[in-house]
């Protein structure tokens, strides 16, 4: 069973959009949605509601966006880096912004990516394509703690 | 040496006034004394001419009747004369008759011989004054008469001279001593108060100071009143100029701080934009190709064509948007000036369009070695600019022909980049900068209408001016400088 990507996105229309690119490239990977940055802690670290679940459990890789409500998208990345047990989980940075700052904050709290999303949807579907490529099928994932 | 110093004016006038009153006492002196000399001279001469007279004339019958005793006793009365050294009378031929010499002087020596054709004659020689007279009785010369005296009166009279100008010198020296000190008092003190002052105040800066006046209206009092005044004036200015500092810093950190404010306030809208407004443009563009892809076959062509304008509206909007956050970056962005070669900048803004276009040929004509300080990065962004649009607008021109180089216009060097491409109407020329004006149909010649406003706002932004010339088909040439 291929690992699920975990999908941290406030609007439904990105969501929406970001679910048909995956589904148009034949990602077939569960896709577990987090709206706001809180939402994202809690299904990475087990706590709120998703206390219980099995945090051993990573997710093939997280895109990410940068404007969230409650937690932002770069204190997420922050935290999951500073723990031990996320710190070597692929994450890619998928935004709006192409401001610099941004890049240079993202890149320097340890993403892997960072994809703009283009207006034109046909080049999103492209990136969409090339970053299944990447991270579902020609990157091996860091090794399980349980291994 | 401060404490010498100090006082250098005090001595210099105890010691000109010393010099004067010396050199005039002294001058004032050596005149009486001059004088007395010349006069006391005369009065030695005209006494021994008379006693020589008296002998002379007490000799005249002695000479006649050839009595040289009577002669000699008639001299003997000269011993009451104790200045009278020696005497003597000579006869008409020149013999020595009759002689005298004071007491235990030479008795018995030759009387010096009287000089021919001599009747009245004196001289001083030796120290001694001798006098020669011409004996003459009833209108003939008889004999001559000879006395020699010494100065001893003289001598004596000069040393007491002598004696009281020193005294009366001592005395002048002492009395102008006094004076000068009198006078160190009305004149030096006051300059030798200001002098402190001044040093001080130009050690300490200290323009508070203030010199204390005379009150006696007189030049030293009028020079510390001046010196007073300009010290006031200094500190005016002083305050004046320390409050006009301070309120010039305190505007500086005023509009530091409300520019600092607005450059946020942009930074947020800016950040706002490019995230924000780009979004839902993503949803339409993204549902429209949905709608394009899934429900095809319930579209007909009309349906289809709306579908794709709105896509088309919507990338559009996005490049907008885009531009339009390019150009607010570049008025943010801190310019970091260095030396940039601006001929092999143009050269790889040049290949990079080449390469984008391989099929088109474009005969680029750059210039060699041109260099300039200013910021590299952003300097790109003119050249991509200026030269991407003359590679947009000679795309329709068959031997296209793009220059970059440096030339002289109005008496000021400038750059210029230029096309023989579709060019301009330039009765539109001063709209070509502004964010959002195109001259050309969208559809001829694609674009936004920022690149321009953004070129212009870097060439400000280096303190430059930027320019265009140009007509319709005739190609287009834009100058800069830096």
């Amino acid at each position: 069973m291929d690992k699920a990507i975990l999908l941290v996105e406030d609007n439904p229309d990105d969501e929406a959009l970001t679910l048909r690119a995956l589904k148009k490239n034949n990602i077939k990977n569960e896709v577990v949605i987090a709206r706001d940055g809180a939402e994202a802690l809690d299904y990475l670290f087990g706590t709120g509601k998703y206390a219980g679940r099995d945090t051993e459990v990573l997710p093939q890789v997280v895109l990410l966006d940068l404007k969230l409500p409650k937690v932002e998208g770069l204190e997420v990345l922050r935290r999951v880096r500073a723990d031990k047990r996320t710190n070597l989980l692929p994450v890619v940075i998928l935004t709006s912004s192409n401001e610099e700052q941004d890049r240079i904050d993202g890149y320097g709290l340890g993403a892997n990516s960072y994809v703009r999303k283009p207006v034109d949807f046909s080049q999103f579907l492209e990136a969409a394509r090339q970053l299944g490529l990447y991270w579902l099928v020609l990157n091996e994932p860091p090794p399980s703690r349980r291994s | 040496m401060p404490g010498l110093s100090n006082h250098s004016i005090t001595k210099k006038l105890t010691r000109m006034n010393m010099l004067v009153s010396g050199a005039a006492l002294c001058i004032a002196c050596v005149a009486f004394v001059a004088y007395d000399l010349v006069s006391f001279r005369q009065a030695m001469v005209y006494n021994l001419s008379i006693q020589a007279q008296m002998a002379g004339s007490n000799s005249v019958s002695p000479l006649l009747f050839n009595d040289p005793q009577a002669a000699d006793n008639t001299l003997s009365a000269l011993k009451a004369a104790p200045n009278v050294i020696s005497a003597g009378i000579y006869t008409l031929d020149g013999r020595p008759f009759a002689g005298y010499w004071r007491e235990g002087n030479g008795q018995g020596q030759t009387l010096p011989k009287v000089p021919a054709g001599q009747t009245e004659a004196h001289w001083f020689k030796d120290g001694q004054l001798v006098l020669v007279r011409t004996i003459v009785f009833e209108g003939k010369p008889t004999g001559t008469v000879y006395i020699r005296s010494d100065l001893r009166e003289m001598t004596h009279r000069l040393k007491r001279y002598a004696g009281i100008a020193a005294i009366v010198l001592l005395g002048s020296l002492v009395a102008a001593l006094l004076v000068a000190s009198i006078f160190q008092r009305a004149v030096a003190d006051p300059i030798v108060h200001l002098a402190e002052i001044a040093r001080t105040v130009s050690r300490e800066k200290n323009y508070g100071m203030r010199a204390t006046p005379t009150g006696k209206g007189d030049e030293p009092d009028i020079l510390i009143g001046a010196f007073n005044e300009m010290l006031g004036q200094i500190q005016e200015r002083d305050g004046a100029l320390q409050r006009a500092h301070d309120e010039l810093e305190q505007r500086v950190e005023e509009r530091t701080a409300q520019l600092a404010a607005a450059n946020k306030e942009l930074e947020a809208f800016s950040y706002s934009v490019s995230h924000d407004l780009r979004a839902p443009l993503r949803s339409i563009d993204g549902f429209g190709l949905a709608l394009l892809e899934d429900y095809a076959d319930r579209l007909d062509e009309e349906g289809k064509d709306y579908l794709q304008r709105i896509r088309a509206a919507t990338q559009r909007m996005g490049l907008l948007i885009d531009d339009l956050l390019n150009l607010s970056r570049m008025t943010r962005a801190e310019i970091r000036k260095e030396v940039v070669n601006l001929s092999s900048l143009a050269r790889s803004v040049a290949e990079g369009l080449q390469e984008a276009q391989p099929e088109r040929r474009i005969d680029f004509r750059i210039e060699e070695r041109l260099e300039a300080k200013a910021d590299p990065r952003l300097l790109r962004v003119v050249f991509e600019n200026l030269l991407g649009n003359a590679y947009k607008f000679t795309s329709k021109t068959s031997l296209a022909c793009i220059e970059f180089g440096k030339t002289r216009q109005n008496g000021n060097s400038a750059y210029f980049v230029r096309d023989n491409g579709a060019g301009f109407d330039p009765v539109y020329a001063n709209r070509l900068f502004g964010a959002f004006q195109r001259l050309h149909d969208a559809k001829e010649f694609p674009g936004t209408g920022v690149g321009l406003a953004t070129v212009q706002r870097i060439i400000h932004r280096h303190g430059g001016q930027i320019w265009a010339e140009g007509a319709v088909e005739k190609g287009a040439t834009f100058y800069f400088n830096l």
